[in-house]
């Protein structure tokens, strides 16, 4: 395991020398993107029509924050633990075929599909602690701008955030075409047995 | 003061302390998790919780952003004063808590939409559940459960053939499919017997134990022991990254089944346990219960 300090954006060799299992710390730019967010965002993308940032420099950030507005109008983020990715793992591979966006960052994994696009086009999959909300917040030194508030609301909009530090990111799949979390699921199959067994001896 | 007011703002404050303080018994449990995990990630992971539980606590905010669908178990004495207007103060005190606090507002109607306070616009939550009890208090626990961990609960209505071994091998199937979704290390409540809806209940309640707290009958906590150390072998670990402890602590609830039926209910806690207690007295005085 490999601790990386890593500043976005993130490059082609950045990502290629990373593997499954290392953790990483972001500092940069990342947007939160939701279910809705990716939709209206390929949406637009098919339609050739113009996005408000660009998906391949910001690290996605599966999210739906807390953020509230001071006195001055100022927005800062209250709470924003991650989302459960797999919701998005109908519109991750379009997202990084179409943006070349080279960092995901969610929680809980993601499938086959995301998998495959992060080894061709180089993109890794960095899983932060779900729940830790207030963690998360702390890493995020401004709120850049806010796109689709209006939109898709608070929760689903884009909320562009610059992070300091921001981790530690388990990285969940590389860009070699290795997905830890698919894997993990294998080995806790491999294991049930071996709880069975632990059942079946104390049975009277 | 009112009594009325004294229960709404006791109220407003166990919902407090429990989107913000996780009781201690449960910080200790995930400490012990920590102590003795083995990989660098899950050491990484459990070092995340820990340090969003302390900040939490330091700064009286929700340690995590979702804080679920709000529900109450309620003990009311034979000799409290006030029974059929209790509901309606903790509906007061769930949308004061929702704005105060604030909680992530989780209530969604399919036609009405959200209401943006945390009380069903139907009136089934937030949930009671209520037990008449001698004395003359009312015991209150609060509960913020996250939905993550929810959507990983299972029924199953076995057949009665495969018995209690199958009944827990049902356990475990669960766990393993819950996988890293629910945020583990998790707490598993287990309920057995009695129909669907009381296999459930009893599953939901027994989480809110006392982490080491074991069943009364050795040989229900004797199983509780083993399916503990069956899911410990299963290698998820804290936030699903391997390398630790899988659950913090199993609790079962055994009940008389009807001849034809096996019903096993499973409710999962996130590493996020959250729940307030407090004891009030007919004379108004208050005892915020420490866990």
């Amino acid at each position: 395991m490999t601790i990386h300090k890593l500043t976005l954006p993130l490059t082609e060799e950045d990502v290629r020398k990373i593997n499954v299992g290392d953790n990483i710390y972001v500092t940069g730019r990342i947007v939160t993107a939701r279910d809705d967010a990716h939709k209206h965002a390929l949406n637009l993308k098919e339609k050739g029509e113009p996005l408000p940032v660009d998906f391949g420099k910001l690290g996605i950030y599966h999210c739906g924050p807390i953020m509230q507005k001071d006195e001055t109008g100022t927005w800062h983020m209250v709470a924003g633990g991650p989302t459960t990715s797999s919701r998005m793992e109908i519109f991750q591979d379009k997202f990084i075929k179409n943006f070349g966006s080279r960092l995901i960052i969610g929680k809980g994994g993601m499938g086959s599909r995301t998998t495959a696009a992060c080894e061709k086009y180089g993109a890794i999959y960095g899983m932060f602690t779900g729940g830790a909300a207030l963690l998360a917040a702390a890493a995020v030194k401004k709120v850049v701008e806010v796109h689709w508030l209006e939109l898709l609301g608070m929760p689903e909009c884009l909320w562009v955030l610059e992070v300091e530090e921001f981790g530690p990111l388990m990285v969940g799949i590389d860009a070699h075409g290795n997905n830890f979390f698919s894997d993990n699921a294998k080995k806790t199959e491999a294991a049930r047995e071996k709880a069975y067994s632990i059942i079946a001896g104390v049975m009277e | 003061m009112e009594l009325e007011k004294i229960i709404e703002d006791t109220a407003v404050q166990l919902l407090r302390i429990s989107a913000t303080r996780l009781p201690v018994n449960v910080v200790n449990a995930l400490e012990q998790i920590k102590e003795t995990a083995t990989g660098q990630s899950a050491l990484l992971q459990l070092g995340n919780i820990t340090t969003d539980i302390g900040i939490a606590r330091e700064k009286s905010k929700p340690m995590c952003q979702d804080t679920g669908i709000i529900s109450f178990k309620l003990e009311v004495g034979d000799d409290f004063p006030l029974k059929s207007k209790l509901k309606d103060i903790f509906v007061n005190a769930t949308r004061r808590a929702t704005k105060e606090i604030p909680l992530r507002p989780n209530t969604v109607d399919f036609f009405e939409g959200n209401p943006k306070d945390n009380v069903d616009v139907r009136g089934h939550i937030p949930y009671f559940y209520i037990d008449l009890v001698p004395g003359d208090k009312l015991k209150i626990l609060a509960t913020t459960k996250g939905g993550g961990s929810s959507n990983v609960a299972a029924l199953g209505m076995l057949k009665p053939g495969v018995g209690l071994e199958g009944a827990l091998q049902f356990v475990i199937d669960t766990i393993i499919k819950a996988g890293p979704q629910g945020c583990p290390p998790y707490r598993v409540g287990i309920g057995i017997g009695g129909g669907e809806d009381i296999c459930m209940t009893l599953a939901k309640k027994a989480i809110f134990k006392q982490i080491g707290e074991r069943h009364p009958d050795p040989k229900v906590a004797k199983l509780e022991l083993a399916v503990m150390d069956a899911a410990n072998q299963l290698p998820i670990g804290a936030m699903g990254v391997s390398g630790s402890k899988t659950v913090m602590d199993v609790n079962i609830e055994l009940a008389s089944r009807h001849p034809a039926s096996l019903p096993v209910g499973v409710v999962m806690s996130c590493w996020a346990l959250r729940y307030g207690k407090a004891v009030i007295g007919s004379d108004g005085s208050v005892d915020i219960i420490e866990t």
